[in-house]
């Protein structure tokens, strides 16, 4: 096992290009915190990132900040906090779920599309990414996009890097459109609602002019259900929309209020699928539907295997944990099919990837589309061999 | 005129009357137009200064109607431009003679609204106004809002990933669409995302966004829509200085405010503005701003309150925050007759081109350096909070080479757009307008990638095949534009 640092993107183009010559396939890394999570590749060296680092751009008035793709995520956060501001597509951090250590990287979070509750508002990583600078699977360095918010120049290739998974090139640069972090973040919080009355009460939220910027509902046994909706802006703001949909809500109980640091830790706990990380030999799924069928759909899977999960409203996503074996994947899968949804096996043993699909199998012309885009990035196949799709 | 088009292919054109013989069966009989008389009406788009008659236009009713004639056009080596409601200021929809304009205007329905999961389904000629029509007596809305959205559809949008003055909050159309139809080239139909907020595999929504009809045909879409806000109040403020109003545009920004807009214009449009809708902008600064902000009467009081306390160090000759309906309706009338009135004291194209905005006062300056160069005019409109310029350049159609003069002025500042770290367009999209100027934004390795992706859908070159990239040097890579002959 070899790991390659390059400290430029010089090296990095220097390294593909022999690498594609060798015909040898090479595994991505940034702090490598996410090793265990897509199908099992078969690569014997690695590209670490972690020599490529710094912010490179950051105009807190033109909101927007680029750094070299290993840069820690942590140090781009912090670089932000300083002029008030932030990513506010809320990139989570699944250290504790995945059991993995390491230093979370920016250039991973463009390159798997991470984001976090607050997207029903402000969107995924993708739309908030708007320029990359990467290496192509033929050692080329290529510029897309830029370093400002609107831009329709050519084809938008800064989209299809974004949640690729490292399969179509080696990110060196990204630059993000940032945010301003607000004055007061609120939650409300409702006790004991049943699934389908917790995810109507959530669309009610949702479909109001208040601007809910989070909003998830974590079943519990009993009566310790809790329905989270989340608000944000200035103070007379917040506290005037708290009150509207209090009153808007009304039918679903009284519900509390949970701010500060209580509501900070709330939120990460639902961004990093906090109630799923125990017990850990479970399987972790992540499935995305339209709201109104999100209930029918966790609980068909309820209904054919053993199952838990919570709802991240905002994002529109529901997590589940199952037991790690082929037929729980299969009820997994099927309800997904039969109620308009899409999963992604997260975290599962090393066998139990290799033997079903982790990311949702694609209808053939898309498929074929999907094979295309990856020789046109990566003719040889060199970059994470199979990790998304059999031969992409 | 100095935008060239491709020759036109001589076999094509000496087989016409075997390819409308093969078109007339596919769709109905009123919606394959062949007469030189009909065809006229779609030999231009909003870029009218550049004209090419097609072979024949074709207005499909359904996605298998679009499907059989891109299987027919693929099979035939015929070349296809999609069209919308020919809007385009950059040329997109401009048809060449030895190609099938496919019209999807007859494509206008709603197909599906969803109120609970805040989605719609609508056929893709649907314009844009009529999407948030369909929705507003819920109270809900389409958020990308460009000027042209009562004739521009979707489709166009989708093609050119429009935006709009409220696109600082509410992002473009990328970042409003969920879903859509596509017919390929060879005919094949395929659903790309749908109703919900993620899209399994590689981002091919994000991809068909802005790919200015050259990957496929898109005959339905399916958009966020979401709930307006309670309410909606501008202000407008003037500056003796283009720095003081960049400074405050800046302390706005760094305060943590993001205003749903926040509009810009220099002397000379405020001038043309003002003798045209008489919204009573102030005449005596050099610079002025429109911002508006959304909620509750409550919550833009206080906005409202904050963004006055801003601006006070950069001392605002003019200020006025809307009290009424009607003054707001006012503030806004102004900005948006700025093509129109501009159009009432010369001819004029529209550039579109972003800058880093940090840059502006020397942007401004270099513009007007640039225009006078080539003895013309020029009016400055636009989106402050993006960095998003649209200079009307200012001409004589009457005074030979004037025009000509105009695109060349209008050349050197999207060069200039991209010299400062900006790009050459930010909402147009590049069309035949921009083409050229390609390699000034892209090298080649960057313009490579990018057609070896469109090479995966077209790799005959059959969609929209004169605009976007250069004509020279479109095969620069040693395995051609296909992607899938790399391999
Ligand atoms: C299927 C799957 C789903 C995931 N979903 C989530 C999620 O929803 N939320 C979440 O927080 N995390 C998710 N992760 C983990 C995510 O990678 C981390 O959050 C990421 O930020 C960790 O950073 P890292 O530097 O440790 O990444 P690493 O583990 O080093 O790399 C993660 C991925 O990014 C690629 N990559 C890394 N650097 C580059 C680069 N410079 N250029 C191109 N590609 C690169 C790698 O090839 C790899 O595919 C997921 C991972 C996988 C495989
Ligand atoms: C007065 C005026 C104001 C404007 N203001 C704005 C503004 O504020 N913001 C903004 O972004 N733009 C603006 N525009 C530009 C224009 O309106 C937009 O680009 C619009 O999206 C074009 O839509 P359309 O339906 O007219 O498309 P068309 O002009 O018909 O076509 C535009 C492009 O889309 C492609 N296309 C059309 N239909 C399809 C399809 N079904 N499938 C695939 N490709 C297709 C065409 O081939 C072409 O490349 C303005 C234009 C005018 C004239």
């Amino acid at each position: 096992m070899t790991t390659h640092r390059p400290a430029s993107e010089d090296d990095v183009r220097a390294l593909v290009s022999d690498a594609a010559a060798r015909a040898v396939p090479l595994a991505l890394a940034g702090g490598a915190t996410k090793r265990a999570v897509g199908r099992p590749a078969q690569t014997q060296e690695t590209v670490s990132t972690a020599g490529l680092t710094g912010v490179t751009l950051y105009e807190p008035a033109e909101l927007v900040i680029g750094a070299r793709a290993g840069t820690p995520l942590a140090e781009v956060e912090r670089t932000l906090a300083e002029k008030n501001q932030r990513l506010a597509f809320e990139p989570a951090d699944w250290r504790a779920l995945l059991g993995s250590e390491g230093e979370p990287t920016i250039g991973a979070v463009a390159a798997g599309n991470i984001s976090g509750p607050r997207r029903i508002m402000v969107g995924a990583a993708r739309d908030a990414l708007i320029g990359v600078r990467f290496v192509n699977g033929r050692g080329e360095a290529v510029k897309n996009g830029g370093r400002v918010m609107k831009n329709v120049t050519g084809l938008d290739l800064v989209k299809l890097v974004a949640g690729a998974w490292g399969t179509l090139g080696v990110l060196t640069e990204v630059t993000f459109k940032v945010l301003p972090i607000p004055e007061r973040t609120a939650t409300l919080v409702f006790s004991g609602l049943d699934d389908e009355r917790a995810i109507a009460a959530l669309s009610a939220a949702l479909g109001s002019p208040y601007e809910v910027t989070g909003a998830a509902h974590i079943p519990g046994d009993g009566g310790g259900a809790g329905t989270l909706v989340r608000i944000e802006g200035f103070e007379a703001s917040v506290r005037y929309r708290l009150g509207e949909l209090k009153t808007l809500l009304s039918e679903y109980g009284e519900p509390g209020l949970v701010e500060g640091e209580d509501g900070a830790a709330l939120w990460r706990g639902v961004r990093d699928a906090a109630p799923l990380v125990q017990p850990s030999e479970r399987a972790v799924w992540k499935i995305s539907t339209a709201p109104s069928r999100g209930p029918a759909l966790a609980a068909a899977i309820g209904a054919a295997c053993e199952a838990r999960w919570f709802y991240d409203w905002g994002g529109g996503l529901i997590w589940l944990a199952t037991a790690a074996d082929e037929a729980a994947a299969a009820a997994v899968r099927e309800a997904t099919r039969a109620h308009r949804g899409h999963a992604t096996l997260v975290r599962a043993p090393a066998d139990l990837r290799a033997a079903v699909d982790v990311f949702e199998p694609l209808p053939a012309p898309m498929m074929t589309l999907t094979r295309g885009i990856k020789a046109s990035f990566d003719p040889k196949g060199i970059f994470e061999p199979g990790r998304m799709y059999a031969g992409v | 005129m100095s935008i060239a088009f491709p020759t036109p292919d001589e076999a094509v054109l000496a087989r016409r009357d075997a390819i409308l013989e093969g078109l007339a069966p596919l769709v109905a009989p009123d919606a394959l137009i062949v007469t030189e008389d009909e065809r006229r009406a779609f030999d231009t788009d909003a870029l009218t200064a550049y004209r090419k008659l097609p072979l024949a236009v074709v207005l499909p009713s359904t996605t298998e109607e679009v499907s059989a004639v891109m299987r027919f056009c693929s099979e035939n080596g015929v070349k296809v431009v999609a069209r919308g409601a020919g809007t385009s200021l950059a040329g997109g929809a401009i048809p060449q003679e030895d190609a099938v304009v496919i019209g999807v205007s007859k494509l206008n329905r709603v197909l599906e609204t969803n109120f609970a999961d805040r989605t719609m389904r609508v056929q893709s000629g649907i314009t844009n106004l009529a999407i948030s029509q369909a929705v507003a007596h819920e109270g809900f809305f389409y958020a990308p809002d460009p000027s042209s959205q009562l004739a521009c559809t979707i489709a166009g949008n989708v093609a050119m990933n429009s935006g709009g003055a409220h696109c600082l909050k509410y992002g473009v159309t990328t970042n409003n669409l969920l879903g859509l139809t596509v017919v390929l080239v060879d005919g094949t139909v395929v659903e790309i995302g749908g109703d919900m907020l993620d899209a399994p595999g590689y981002d091919f929504l994000g991809l068909m966004t802005g790919s200015e009809g050259q990957l496929g045909i898109v005959t339905e879409a399916t958009v966020r829509i979401l709930r307006a806000a309670e309410g909606a109040r501008p202000a407008l403020m003037g500056f003796e200085s283009i720095e003081e109003c960049g400074a405050c545009v800046a302390a706005i920004i760094g305060a943590g405010i993001i205003p749903v807009a926040l509009e810009y214009m220099d002397k000379p449009a405020i001038e043309i503005c003002e003798a045209f809708a008489h919204a009573g902008y102030p005449l005596d600064v050099e610079a002025m701003l429109i911002i508006e902000v959304e909620g509750s009467d409550e919550e833009m009081e206080d906005a409202l309150a904050r963004i006055v306390e801003i601006a006070k160090p950069f001392n605002p000759r003019a200020l006025k925050v809307a009290q009424t309906e009607a003054e707001a309706a006012a503030i806004w009338k102004g900005r948006k007759s700025a093509f129109g009135a501009t159009g009432r004291v010369a001819d004029y194209i529209c550039m579109d081109g972003t800058i880093p905005t940090g840059q502006l006062k020397y942007v401004l300056k270099r513009i007007d350096e640039i225009v006078k160069g080539y003895g013309l005019g020029v009016a400055n409109v636009f989106h402050a909070g993006d960095g998003n310029l649209h200079p009307l350049v200012m001409f004589d159609t009457n005074k030979p080479g004037e025009m000509e003069k105009a695109e060349e002025a209008g050349a050197d500042i999207l060069k200039l757009c991209v010299e400062v770290g900006g790009c050459l367009t930010g909402e147009h999209g590049v069309g035949i307008e921009k083409r050229d100027l390609m390699t000034t934004q892209y090298n080649r390795e960057d313009l490579r990638q990018q057609l070896r992706v469109r090479g995966v859908f077209d790799p005959m070159w059959l969609l929209n095949p004169a605009k976007v990239f250069p004509l020279e040097g479109r095969d620069l890579d040693e395995a051609g534009a296909n992607g899938r002959e790399a391999a």
